[in-house]
This record gives structure tokens, sequence and C-alpha cells, in this order.
């Protein structure tokens, strides 16, 4: 009877949680044990490292507030990066989207900081969104209506907006008699509330963006998942024909994704300028926007993944952090290349290990139905 | 012939993928110099088989003997040197190369090509010669015909040595000329000894051509016959593992009015070649009309344009009396909206979005419908429970809507789309290929259920390439050939041979002077 | 998980107590920019700097590499923490973290290079790039045969800018009829390290008839150097003394003592000397020059270093005023 256990001509399906869990662990591990003979060889102790890693990003409460700091961020973009991925949309400028968003914060923030916070706070927050917005679907709308590749011109989106900000830094938003490139401090009405404002733990960046990222959360899940506007999305980027189909505007959906995505990359610049530095200065969003790709791409597109991988990649910012504090031979270009090959394995080598676990599983599969 | 050791054996072949079980004890024996047919609907395992007699696939278990020797075939080579030859479903040529540089391909016996393809060009004149297969062997193989295209795959395994040939669906492409000119060739091959090996899922050619029998069911053999001993009622029920009626019944149909006319229309693709010449045609409520013709002579563009998913360069469609060309109502979504349903030629390009649930696909094309969302929320229960009815009145298996659309075999995806479509209650549906590679069993099913529409006043347009399934379905019959609709009559005065030479643009009642020019090219 | 965090905070301050308490010995500490440690300019003399206190005293040193904008606040706070004597923050970027880490912790030394912060426990050291960069452009003036001499920036920011003013203002004292052209290689810190970009920027002002080029632009001055040999011009380094890169085409090098002040500020604490404010190191305080060395002895002649040298001295003197771009 193992036909009825086993249907013919219907792939064998693998337990939830291989795919879920052991998959992205094992893939993790591989990493881990590659960092560890490097680490070998530079001559140092690799569970020392490890434990300092897990230490420094989790072991006490100012950790804890960073690690959750960048992971706001990596929330943020790796949510940007899932939407437009959902649409079959390769976003790669979400760090320009992340700057631009900063440029809409510090404007409303430097010239609108005579209004009571709660019209200035929402206000600021609502230009970060929409000038990462419009910083995103203009690729869109080129990519819908003109056909110019998405990933070349978000490149190049990249570059003007950071010529943009260093423009308007050095020449028109300087602090007035300020030597280098940032703006004055903000008002602190505009300030965001921090954590250890109203909770009793250290002075860190974690600040209540952290509570938009996961809302952000939980919105992109509805919106993706349960409104029409989010299948429509979603049907665009499985199969463009199948949109065409059934009547989809293919160009309007791509052009509404990446406004969607810059809308949430432009957060960084919430959770940064007004959340943390007060000002706006260059080079705030670090390479967020990069690793949001690898978040998405970890996180399965889904908000659960994004939030697992984003807390694994802030764990990985703080915790290597504190590896070129407490250890010497371990410079931040060692950090670099842990974190690097983190995102080989759960990234580009994907499925290195996927194929045979999986087969695993299906033969347990075949033989239990045999034997039943 | 006087060697009684079958020419290819294989004894208790199994094959798992994963836990799929694709051949399961697979024993076969197949004498030299004759036709041996194997038989099964898709997803049988037939596929499977053969890619393991030819190497592309090792098979777990078993055992293959050729003349009688224990074959040990781990890849294509081992399996030519056997002297196994393969035509593929989908040709393996080089379309910019000449018909001889093809063949040689691969064969090209050493660094000087010049002396190998002299060489190659004697040889294959005897082939030619021997087999009677005529094929100008300096004409590039991007501008032949299919038919002529297959051909050259037949030279091609024979130049290579080949004894055992395996056709895997080979007249899918052909017009019924060109399958009968195939068959003919097939004859001959057998007649010199050679032992020829035919995969199909099609009746009539198993008929028509091969001296034995076997049937394939749920990667399993399940009958080994002499074609002469047995029909295709006693074949298609080995298939399909009950009875099958293969003709459908249906009343005379009730034409009533026009639902939509289509006067003048032309269109020119992207790369500018014109697909669709000056198409004029009527679609009645109460009857299903027809349209035949080899795949790509413009078909599958009418389709699309009358369902509004590409635009005409130009003409006019009126459907229940407005004119939809142009209109701002020209999209798929909108024309739905209006009565217009369409299930497309490809389930898997178009009709269906692969990765997405069942339930999922159910609203593809009716997402904004208010039966489908309450005020910003896609109403999920509404979604499952739509989906649940379209598999129990369409008896989709496995019944789960939440099962991934890849999930679903190619006949139940069908019938996934097609429940869309006709539970939607259309007044105009337009259908492309109804039954493309659907199992038997659900092909019956499908065209009663296109005939209950029908009867219902409802207006079909049918499209498909099989010859049999227009004639047994429509009530009227166009055939298009090269963009025009080179004729257009009714279903009780069709032939098969009327339709083939139609479709081969060699039209009897030679009206259209495009077809009559091709004609005489012929 | 409020209790948790409470508690990891009292372990943390526990931690941190005990490291203060152990501080009985010297711990200076330095915390690098973005650039990193070996950028072979700013960052780089720092990192040189240190490692010369700690070869004379045998004293280690702290140190962190910034990669991450918060990193600056939270590496400063964390040296703090580990009971850190004196921290050396490298660059004008780090003024809002030192001024912030600087007010939690008021027991704590903090020396920033290159900017101005106003605390009782901050010094600040800033030079007066715009006087180094004014005899250079004098030497490139009066070496010129063209009349024409070249300037290349590395990214378009004010500090760049100052040595760009006073690069001018040099070579049109010397000669007032010297033309200068100036050309940035950037807008983000890419333009830093972009010696090829650097190189076409030197080509295109040879091109248009400059024969000296000064390249204020960290690692893209390699380029630029590269491309002065290539031409048969000259070139003027910057920060530390570069001449030894390529001899007879370096003129000189305008230097500024970035070294010299990270040493000073763990020997001055070490020694209990230290003292908050702000020190402004020009010509006056050898804090910036032009070197000299036997790599350039025969291209700059001794008619134009006694020029050079007059001038120095009337800076000195107070008799003559170069511009200084940030507050004019």
């Amino acid at each position: 009877m193992s036909e009825k256990a086993v249907r013919f001509g219907t792939p064998a399906k693998v337990p939830a949680w291989v795919n879920l869990a052991l998959i992205p662990l094992v893939n993790l591990l591989a990493a881990f044990v590659l960092s560890g003979i490097v680490i070998v060889i530079v001559g140092d102790n690799p569970f020392k490292a490890l434990e300092v890693l897990i230490y420094g990003a989790f072991g006490y409460a100012d950790a804890i507030g960073y690690t959750l700091y960048y992971t706001t961020n990596f929330i943020f973009t790796g949510l940007a990066v899932a939407i437009a991925f959902h649409c079959g949309l390769f976003n790669i400028g979400a760090e320009g989207q992340a700057l631009m968003s900063g440029l809409g914060v510090a404007l409303c923030a430097l010239y609108l900081d005579f209004l009571p916070f709660w019209m200035v706070i929402p206000i600021a927050i609502f230009a970060a969104a929409f000038f990462g917005a419009v910083w995103a679907a203009v690729p869109g709308y080129l990519q819908a209506k003109r056909g110019s590749h998405i990933v070349i011109t978000t490149i190049m989106f990249n570059f003007i907006a950071a010529s943009i900000i260093t423009y308007l830094l050095v020449e028109v938003l300087i602090a007035p008699g300020g030597q280098s490139p940032e703006t004055r401090e903000f008002a602190e009405i505009t300030w965001l509330l921090f954590f250890h404002d109203f909770l009793p733990i250290p002075e860190t960046p974690l600040n209540i963006s952290f509570i938009f990222a996961l809302f952000l959360s939980g919105g992109f899940y509805y919106f993706v998942w349960h409104t029409r506007w989010g299948y429509e999305i979603r049907v665009v980027g499985q199969n463009a024909t199948a949109a065409k189909y059934a009547g989809i505007s293919s160009a309007r959906n791509i052009i509404l994704a990446m406004f969607i995505s810059g809308a949430l990359a432009g957060f960084v610049g919430v959770n940064e300028i007004l959340g943390v530095h007060h000002r706006l200065i260059l080079d705030f969003t670090g390479g967020f926007g990069f690793v949001g790709i690898a978040v998405a791409l970890m996180g399965r597109n889904h908000p659960v993944g994004i939030f697992l991988a984003a807390l694994l990649f802030g764990a990985l910012y703080q915790g290597g952090s504190e590896l070129a504090f407490e250890m010497k031979s371990i410079n931040r270009e060692m950090v670099i290349v842990i974190q690097g090959l983190i995102i080989l394995f759960s990234g580009a080598l994907e499925h290195m290990f996927r194929p045979r676990i999986e087969s695993f599983f299906k033969r347990q599969k075949s033989v239990q139905a045999a034997e039943a | 012939m006087t060697n009684r050791t079958p020419a290819l054996e294989l004894r208790r072949v199994n094959k798992w993928f994963g836990a799929v079980h694709a051949n399961k004890d697979i024993s076969l024996s197949v004498d030299r110099g004759t036709i041996h047919g194997i038989i099964g609907e898709n997803g049988a395992g037939k596929s499977t088989l053969m890619s393991i007699v030819y190497g592309f696939y090792q098979a777990d278990e078993g055992d293959i003997l050729i003349n009688g020797d224990i074959c040990h075939i781990d890849n294509p080579q081992a399996s030519i040197a056997a002297g196994i030859g393969m035509v593929h479903q989908h040709f393996m040529l080089v379309d910019t190369f000449t018909v001889l540089e093809n063949i040689i391909l691969g064969v090209e016996g050493g660094a000087r090509l010049g002396e190998g393809l002299a060489k190659a060009r004697t040889e294959l004149a005897r082939l030619e010669k021997e087999y009677s297969l005529d094929v100008d062997v300096d004409a590039l193989v991007g501008d032949l015909p299919v038919g002529l295209r297959q051909r050259v795959e037949i030279l091609k395994a024979l130049y290579r040595g080949a004894e055992i040939l395996i056709l895997d669906e080979p007249t899918g492409v052909l017009t019924p000329q060109e399958a009968d000119h195939l068959f003919r060739i097939l004859n001959t091959l057998r007649d010199q000894g050679k032992t020829v090996i035919l995969i199909t899922h099609k009746l009539r050619e198993i008929m028509a051509i091969t001296d034995n029998v076997s049937v394939m069911r749920r990667g399993a053999m399940v009958a080994h016959v002499s074609t002469k001993d047995t029909d295709r009622e006693r074949l298609a029920e080995l298939m399909v593992g009950r009875t099958v009626l293969l003709q459908v019944e249906k009343p005379t149909a009730q034409v009533g009015d026009t639902l939509m006319q289509v006067t003048g229309l032309n269109f020119i693709d992207a790369e500018g070649v014109q697909r669709l010449k000056n198409i004029n045609l009527e679609i009645k409520a109460g009857e299903i009309l027809g349209v035949a013709g080899v795949s790509g002579n413009g078909q599958s563009e009418l389709l699309e344009i009358l369902a509004g998913t590409i635009s005409p360069s130009s003409g006019n469609i009126i459907y229940k009396g407005e004119d939809i060309t142009r209109s701002s109502k020209k999209n798929a979504r909108d024309l739905r909206k209006i009565g217009l349903g369409h299930v497309p030629e490809d389930r898997h390009r178009s009709g269906l979005v692969l990765p997405f649930t069942a339930n999922e696909n159910t609203i593809l094309g009716y997402q904004d419908s208010p039966d489908y969302n309450r005020g910003t929320t896609l109403d999920k229960a509404s979604m499952i429970k739509a989906c649940e009815d379209h598999i129990e009145k369409f008896d989709v298996r496995p019944p789960d809507p939440n099962l991934q659309a890849s999930g679903f075999s190619g006949g139940n995806q069908q019938k996934l789309v097609l429940a869309r479509e006709m539970e939607q209650n259309p007044d105009v549906l337009l259908v492309g290929q109804p039954t493309r590679g659907v199992d038997i069993g659900a092909i019956e099913f499908i065209h009663k259920q296109l005939i209950k529409m029908r009867d219902a006043g409802k207006a079909i347009l049918v499209v498909s390439v099989e010859i049999d399934e227009v004639m047994s379905l429509s009530d009227r019959i166009a055939v298009m050939f090269d963009g025009y609709i080179v004729g257009e009559l009714d279903a009780k005065d069709a032939t098969e041979t009327k339709l083939g030479l139609m479709m081969a643009g060699i039209a009897d009642d030679a009206d259209t002077d495009p077809a009559a020019d091709k004609g005489a090219a012929e | 998980m409020f209790k948790q965090l409470k508690l990891a905070a009292v372990a943390a301050t526990v931690v941190a107590a005990a490291g203060i308490a152990n501080a009985a010995e010297f711990k200076p500490a330095i915390v690098f920019d973005m650039g990193g440690k070996f950028d072979k300019s700013f960052n780089e003399a720092a990192f040189n700097g240190a490692e010369e206190f700690k070869k004379g005293t045998g004293i280690d040193y702290m140190e962190f590499e910034v990669t991450q904008v918060s990193q600056r606040e939270q590496a400063l706070k964390r040296m703090a923490k580990k009971g850190a004597s004196i921290i050396v923050a490298m660059g004008f970027a780090q003024a809002s973290a030192v001024e912030k880490a600087a007010k939690a912790n008021p027991d704590t030394k903090f020396t920033i290079i290159d900017m101005v912060v106003d605390l009782p426990n901050v010094q600040s050291i800033i030079f007066k790039e715009h006087e180094g960069s004014f005899l250079v452009g004098m030497a490139a003036a009066l070496s010129s045969k063209t009349g024409k001499v070249g300037f290349v920036g590395g990214m378009d920011i004010p500090l760049i800018r100052k040595f760009a003013l006073g690069y001018q203002e040099g070579a049109k004292y010397a000669n007032s009829g010297t033309e200068v052209f100036q050309n940035m290689t950037g807008t983000t810190p890419a333009a830093w390290n972009d010696p090829t970009k650097g190189g076409e920027l030197a080509r295109s002002q040879f091109d248009r008839g400059a024969d000296v080029v000064f390249a204020a632009a960290g690692g893209t001055g390699i380029g630029v150097y590269q491309a002065a040999k290539d031409s048969g011009k000259f070139a003027i380094g910057v920060d530390s003394n570069q001449n030894y890169m390529h001899p007879g085409t370096m003129l000189t090098s305008m230097t500024k003592r970035v070294d010299v002040a990270v040493k000073n500020a763990f020997a001055t604490a070490k020694a209990g000397t230290w003292k908050p404010g702000i020190s402004v190191l020009g010509l006056k305080e050898g804090g910036v020059g032009y070197a000299m060395d036997e790599h350039n002895k025969g291209v700059l002649s001794a008619d134009v270093v006694a020029k050079i040298e007059k001038a120095r001295a009337d800076i000195i003197a107070g008799t003559l005023k170069v511009t200084d771009y940030m507050t004019k």
C-alpha cells in the first residue's frame, strides 16, 4: 500500500522544518567552520573567537542594544529588497534610497522644528519614506516603461544619491562654521525616543525605530499575502506572462513595488538620522542597503525569516566589532571575511547542501512508506 | 531474421526519483526488425524508461540486454556504441549549421573537417537511397520545415550506426500528411532490418504502424500485445485502467446570436513578422468553433488578441455589439468582467502561477472581484471555498486547495484552469489546446464540460493542434495556415484528409491565393 | 527580560569598574576612522606615532578601526569603560562621537585630531594646513616654467578646500600671474582611494599646461605622482613625507605631523602634563611644513628654498597672513 502513502507522480515533500531551520543552520555551520579554519591560520583560537562573538552580540545589555539597533536597519533594508524580489526585481539601490531618506528627514528636522514634536516627527518619517520611495520609483519607472535594467539604474542611483548628499552637505546644509560635512544637530524635540529613555538599560543607539521595524514587518506580511495589490505584485514577479493573461499591468506593479521598496529602505534614515545621529552626516547608510540583499535572500523574502536573518547580521556586526576589540589578531578585515563567508554560504551557495539534505529526507520517507 | 534473440531486452528495471518510483519492475522484449510501440499516458514512465535505455539516467535495478548480451549503458555515448539511436521530441539540431554539419556533429572524425565532410557526404547519399530519406544535405537546418528536420534526426542516428531507433512522440509537431510520410519511412527502416521503438500517447499511430505494443500505466508495464490482436478501445482501457469513451456524444448545436465578430484582423509581431493576415471570424452562441492548424500558423496570436493580452495591428473586434479592439476595455481583466473567459494554450507559461497554491490560482484574473475581497483584504476563506468547489466539480486530484500548482499533474492543472474560467460562467469562452498533455481519462471529462457549456448557450472557440480533437468537439472548423484562415467548413463535412490538406496550405477550394502559392511551392 | 537586561547592565558596570580599578598602569587607546590604519596617509601617520610611542616606552595601546558610523561612539565608550587613560580619536568625523563619549565619561581624557570639541576633558588638535599648503604653493609656482600649477583634491570637503586655498594663495604670492587648476577626485569617500582617477585628473591638468601638481587626496595621490613621473612633470606629496616615492619627480611634500601629535598626546598624558583645550599646530609649532631630504635635494633649487624660508618666517612672525578656508 505504499501506493497510497506516496502518490505516484507528485514530488516527495520534505518536512517544513528541514527547509526553514535545518538547511539554514547547516549553511551557517559550514560558514563558521570555514571561518574557524581562517582564524586558526592567522594563529588564534576559533572557539575563543566564537565565544567572544556571541558574548559580544548578546552577552550584556549594551551589546543587546547595539545588536538590535543594527538589526533594525537590516529589517528595513531586508524588507525593501524582499518586496522588490516579490515583483521579480533586484533592487540594489536600497543604499541610495536610504541616503535620500536621510535628506528628507534632515530637511524636515532642520526647517520644521518650530512645530510641536507630534507633528514634526511624523512629517519627518513620512518625508524619509517618501524620499526613499521616489528615489526607487524612478528606476522602477525606467524599467517598466523604458526597459532600462533595474540593476544598472539602481546602482547608478546609488552614486547619484551619494553625490547629491555630499554636495548638499559640503555646500548647502553644512552647519554654520562647521568643518566637517554635516548639518547642525537637530532640535531635541525632533529626536526619536531611545529605549534607554524609558527603560532602565544602559545608553545604546536602540530607539523606537525598532518598534517601527516590527510593525512594518507585520504590515509587509499583510500586504504581500493578504491584499490584492500584494497578490498582483507576486503574480508579476513569478510569471509575467500569467500577469498579462490575468490583465495585471506589469509596469504599474513594478513601479508600485519599487515605490514601496524605497519607502521601506527610507526607514534606515529614520533610525539613523532621526533616531541616533540627530544630524545628517555622510555615509550613515554604511552598507546596510547591500547587506539587505543578503538578509532578504536568507530570510526567503518572508518577514519572519527577514527578522531572523537581520538579527543574525545585527549580531555579526556587533559581535564582530567586539572581536576586533578583544582579539588583536582579528582585525576589521577579518571580521568582514567572516561576514562574507556567511553571506556566501547562506546566499550564493544555498544549493550546495540543499539537494543532499532533501534527498536524504525524501529517501527516508519513501523507506518508511515502503515499510508501512 | 532467423535470429530470434530480441534486439533489446529489459529485465526488471527499477528507477526511483527521490520517493517517486518512476519505473517499476519493467520487463520488455523488442524483436529485431519490428516496430514496437510503447504507449501510456503522460507521466506513465515511458520517457524515463527510454532515457534509461539511451543512457541519460541509470536504472537503480535491473539489466539492459542488447542482442542477448548485458550492456552497461551509463551515458549516451555507450548507448550509441551499442547501436541505439534516439530521435527526441525536441530536436537537438543547430539551426545555423547545414544538414551535413549537423549530422557529423560530434563524430567529425579527425582534426581536418574537410575529409570528414567528404566521407560523410558519400555515406549519407547511400543512407538516403537505402531508406528513401530525401534531404538536401547542404540546406541550413533553420530553413527546413519540421518534418524534414525530423528526417535529419533520423539520418543522424543512422549515420552513427543505429540498429535500434527510438522515437519519442515523433508526430506531435507534424501535419497528418507529414506523419504519414514518417510512417512510410519507419516501414522502410523495418523492412531493411532495423528495429524501431515508437513512444506515443496517440492510439491512432499505434494501430497504424506498430507490430507489437507495450502499455505502461503508473510506472509499470501492464500489457504486451500484438497490435493485430487489439483495438483502440482496449488499449485506452489498459492505459487508463478503466473504460473510456473516445468519441464525445453531442446533441445538435442550437446556434444563436453572433457574440464576437472579427473583421480584417492583422498582426505584425515585434520582429516585424506578419503573424495574422486579414482574419475574419464569427463566434456564435451555442456552438463550438474549432480552429485547426499546425502549431505556429497564427492560432496562438489570434487567441491572445481575442483575449485582450496583445493588441492587433489593424482590424476590428466587436464583442456583444461593442467595439473592443482598442478601447480602454481591451485589458484582459476588463474583458473578463464583461463575460469573456480565456483558457490559455500554455498553462505553465500563462494559465497558472506554478509556485502559488491552487486557491491563489483560483483568483488569477479575478483577483479584484468582490467575491474574493473584503475591503482591502483578500478573503482567504472564500478563495479556498471557491477552489474546493472547483476541485469537487472537476474532480481535481489531490483535492488540496493549499497545494502548490506545480504539485498537480498536467491534467489536474488543466482542470484547475478550466474550472476557474468556466465557473465564472462567461458568455464567450476562448480555449487554447484544451487537452494538451492531459490524460485520456481527463480528456473525456474536459470535452464533456465544453459541450455542456455549449448546450447552455455559450459561445466557445477552441484552438487545437490535435486534429481528432477539433473534429470531435467542433460544430464549425476554421483552418489556419501561414497567418490566414485558409478555409472554414462545417464539422459534418470535415475529414482528416481534407483538413490535413488545408493545414498544409493546399486548399481544395483555392479561394485564397497565398495558400495556392504555398501549395505550388510544395 | 528587563530584569535580565538590568542584571547584565550591573554585571557590565562591575566589569567596567574592575577595569578602572586595575588601571594603575597607563593605558593609552586610539580609534582610527573609516580609512583604516593602513591608509598610507592620515590614519597611518597616527598609527606610526602610536607605534613610536610603544617602541619608546614599551607600553602597548588599545586600538579600534571604525567600519560603521555608529561604531565611533561605541568604540570610544568601550575604550573608556575598559579603563583607557587617554583616548585619541582620529579625524573630524569623530567629533560628535567624542562629544557624547566625553560627556558620558568626564574622568577620561580624550584627544581629537583635526577637529574642535569644546569640553573640559577633551583636547582638540587642529592643523593649519593652509600654512603648509601656502609654502608648497610657492614651491610649485617658483618651480613652474609654464606659470601654471595644478591641485588634485580627494573628496570635496571643507578640509580639502582649506588645502586648496592655501596652495593657491601661496602660488599667487610667489608669482601673481600663476594660474592654478583645481580638481576634486570625487564626492564620496571612494575619492580617497582612486589612483586611476587621480592620474587622469593630473594628466588633464598637464594637458592644459600645468607642470607641477599637488595632491591632497590620500591614496589617490599615488596615481597623481605616477602620472607626473610618466609625463616628466613635478608632483608634491601630502601629510607624510612622500619624497622617497619618486625621487626627481617629487618636488617636496607638505607635511602634517599627525604622528607627532598622537605620540605627544600619549606622552603628555603619561607624564601628567596633558591639558584639555585647543591646540592649533601651524608652522610655528612645527605641526605643518614642507619636506626637504636627500630625495629632493637637487629638485628644489636653493633660490626657491630661500624664498620659501622667508615666507615661512613671515608667517610665523604674523606679518604674512594666509586665509583659512574655514574661517573666511
